[in-house]
């Protein structure tokens, strides 16, 4: 199968969707001709024009409730965020109108749009442009969280995003965005709320997502020489999260590791955590469950700081061998 | 103007320091010295210059993503500030902070700030203490015309205006945000019409001519004073990408050239010259003095150590 970026990926998810689908339109920060800050939209306005392809002024709160009111009325809108950080600005309108408007207005009305946005660090922007903030948005009824860890998975998702009816919180990674996978060039949707094996093993299970994935299965490569088969499993969407995956890989393994760059405190992993101690699986667990969360700190600049303050392939195996203590 | 001859040599000799500083940052980058990004302020040097020169040291700042020149300009330890770049220890924030969030409280300037239209509201706040412990210093608010655009400035300049707080509202709009031109991003011609809306009064200043921008800014001090806040916009330009990863796809090489033309830097020595102020030779000796403080800072922070791992969790509380 060719082999494109991450990048390239989302590109084609959206540019598929708007060739289909001429209410979805790509609204954002430099998106037009500057291609976006991560070059993802290169390209798009001279297929689709300025209409579709719309730049706007640095006003997040005005993007993302602009997004929410052509959503209502009829369009499909796709926002850029350019940093997820700017999230925050735009927060009451996903938030407390976004989410919430379906329920308010008694199930009559629809929000479906996307808001992707790059988080992560790694970058050296520090504090301000590195966060990872998609725990917050699992809080809110009404949204769906998608956080995408390959090319494949990121075009998929982002096609069921789209299509889907409701408002997503679509999270990409900056570190990922030249990262090169195979893609199908057909069209293909993965429908949220569907985990991914990205390894199969019998021994532990690594529940992560996003740009720690790549970290996880690596891991899990070197400690398969020591005998010790990990399985890793990808939930890929966030919110709804597809507990049944989850729950039977921590049954069928005995030991499970929950792996984020987000910071731990307040995490999805204790979400996750939860789900499994709840469910069944509680009586097949050989250990307590275990987190590695980024450390409870903002993102420093200093790139030796900045690379430690996140789950690491040495931390991620030392997590790993504290489960068969 | 009948300014001092120290106070000139000053002016001069900042613009130079951050005009050297910049393409020492650049080089760094190139070379991958300096990692994540950085957003340099060569060919703006007039507008934080002219600015802070007429401000008291005990006047605050805001500063943003852009801001280099502000935080030399308000006057800055170099040597602590390109050890910051660095990522260094004894950067003024241990290393932590970097291009987007240096500060020095002990000299008013509460910090760049990497959020665009981060610091507008902080500057009325600043202000509020001020009105709040009757100080009669005031706050300058750097920020550039995209962040004209963003919610925090309209709540940020109604605030200050019902309050009548002493705050300068210093727009340096230098055409562009980002890659989106003032033409596409806003619907008046300057950013200093935008002050109607809150009834205060909004002036437009040349950005590339140091003392017209001191004297504004000296006038505007005066004026937030005694009767709250005034909104000035400096007009200028970048001559570089609007960060290290841009290729100017939004602009042409003959405006970017005409700009250069108009270097504020060069026109301010010219003016020193023919007036008088300085022979030619004390000002090469100016120059190579902002060279040598640059290269000590330099030699400063590359011999400063790394902050250890062990201080990553400080100071996330106080
Ligand atoms: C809230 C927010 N949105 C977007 C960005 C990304 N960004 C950084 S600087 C910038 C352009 C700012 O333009 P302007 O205010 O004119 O300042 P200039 O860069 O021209 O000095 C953008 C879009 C940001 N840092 N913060
Ligand atoms: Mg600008």
């Amino acid at each position: 199968m060719r082999e494109i970026t991450y990048a390239q990926a989302i590109k084609e998810a959206m540019c598929e969707e708007m060739r289909r689908d001429e209410r979805v339109f790509l609204i954002g920060e430099d998106v037009g001709l500057y291609g976006g800050a991560f070059g993802v939209s290169v390209g798009m306005l001279e297929e689709f024009g300025e209409e579709r392809v719309r730049d706007t002024p640095i006003s997040e709160a005005a993007v993302i409730g602009a997004a929410v009111g052509a959503a209502v009325t009829g369009m499909r809108p796709v926002a850029e965020i350019m940093f997820s950080d700017f999230l925050t600005i735009g927060t009451d309108q996903l938030v407390n109108q976004a989410a919430k408007i379906r329920y308010m207005f008694g199930g009559k009305a629809k929000v479906p749009m996307v808001v992707r946005t790059p988080g992560g660090s790694g970058t050296g922007a520090a504090a301000q442009h590195s966060q990872s903030l998609e725990a917050w948005f699992c809080h809110i009824p009404g949204l769906k969280v998608v956080a995408p860890s390959t090319p494949a998975d990121a075009k998929g998702l982002l096609k069921a995003a789209i299509r889907d009816d409701n408002p997503v919180v679509f999270f990409e990674q900056k570190l990922l965005y030249r990262k090169k996978g195979p893609v199908p060039q057909e069209d293909y949707v993965i429908p949220l709320g569907k985990a991914d094996i990205k390894r199969e093993g019998k021994d532990a299970t690594i529940i992560t997502y996003g740009r720690m994935v790549q970290a996880c299965l690596k891991v899990a490569e070197d400690l398969a020489g020591q005998g010790i088969d990990i399985e890793v499993v990808d939930p890929r969407t966030l919110l709804p999260l597809d507990k049944g995956a989850l729950i039977s890989s921590a049954a069928k393994t005995g030991r499970v590791l929950i792996v984020h760059e987000a910071v731990q405190t307040g995490g999805i992993g204790g979400e996750i955590a939860s789900v499994i101690a709840e469910s069944e699986a509680f009586y097949y667990l050989d250990a307590p469950i275990k987190r590695l969360g980024g450390l409870d700190v903002p993102i420093p600049y200093c790139p030796e700081l900045e690379k430690n303050v996140v789950p690491t392939e040495k931390t991620i195996t030392e997590a790993v061998l504290k489960l068969f203590e | 103007m009948d300014l001092e001859k120290s106070k000139l040599q000053d002016m001069y000799l900042k613009m130079l320091h951050i005009r050297r500083f910049e393409e020492k940052v650049a080089h760094f980058f190139t070379l991958g010295k300096v990692h994540g990004t950085t957003h340099l302020y060569v060919g703006e040097e007039a507008c934080a210059v002219g600015a802070c020169s007429a401000l008291e040291e005990k006047d605050y700042i805001t500063s943003t993503h852009r801001g280099h020149g502000h935080c030399i300009s308000k006057g800055i330890d170099l040597n602590r500030m390109m050890a910051e770049l660095l990522g260094k220890e004894t950067g003024y924030c241990k290393g932590k902070g970097g291009s987007m969030h240096i500060a020095d409280l002990s000299r008013g300037n509460l910090g760049a700030n990497g959020v665009v239209g981060g610091g507008q509201a902080i500057a009325v706040g600043a202000a509020l203490t001020l009105r709040m412990k009757k100080s009669d210093q005031v706050v300058l608010c750097f920020f550039g015309d995209g962040a004209s655009n963003a919610g925090s400035f309209h709540e940020a300049l109604n605030l200050a205006a019902i309050w009548k707080l002493p705050v300068i509202f210093f727009c340096e709009n230098n055409l562009y945000g980002m890659s989106m031109p003032v033409s596409k991003s806003m619907n008046v011609r300057d950013v200093a019409e935008k002050a109607a809306a809150y009834g205060i009064p909004g002036r437009v200043v040349d950005g590339n001519n140091v003392l017209e921008v001191y004297s504004a800014v000296l006038e505007a001090r005066e004026y937030a004073r005694s009767s709250g806040p005034i909104l000035l916009e400096a007009k200028t330009y970048r001559w570089l990408g609007h960060s290290k990863s841009d290729a100017n796809v939004y602009r042409t090489r003959e405006e970017i050239a005409d700009w250069k033309e108009r270097c504020p830097i060069k026109s301010f020595r010219k003016y020193l010259e023919e007036n008088g102020v300085f022979t030619a030779s004390e000002l090469d000796a100016i120059e190579r003095q902002a060279s040598s403080d640059i290269d000590k800072a330099v030699e400063f922070a590359e011999q400063s150590p790394y902050p250890s791992m062990d201080t990553v969790c400080d100071d996330v509380y106080a």
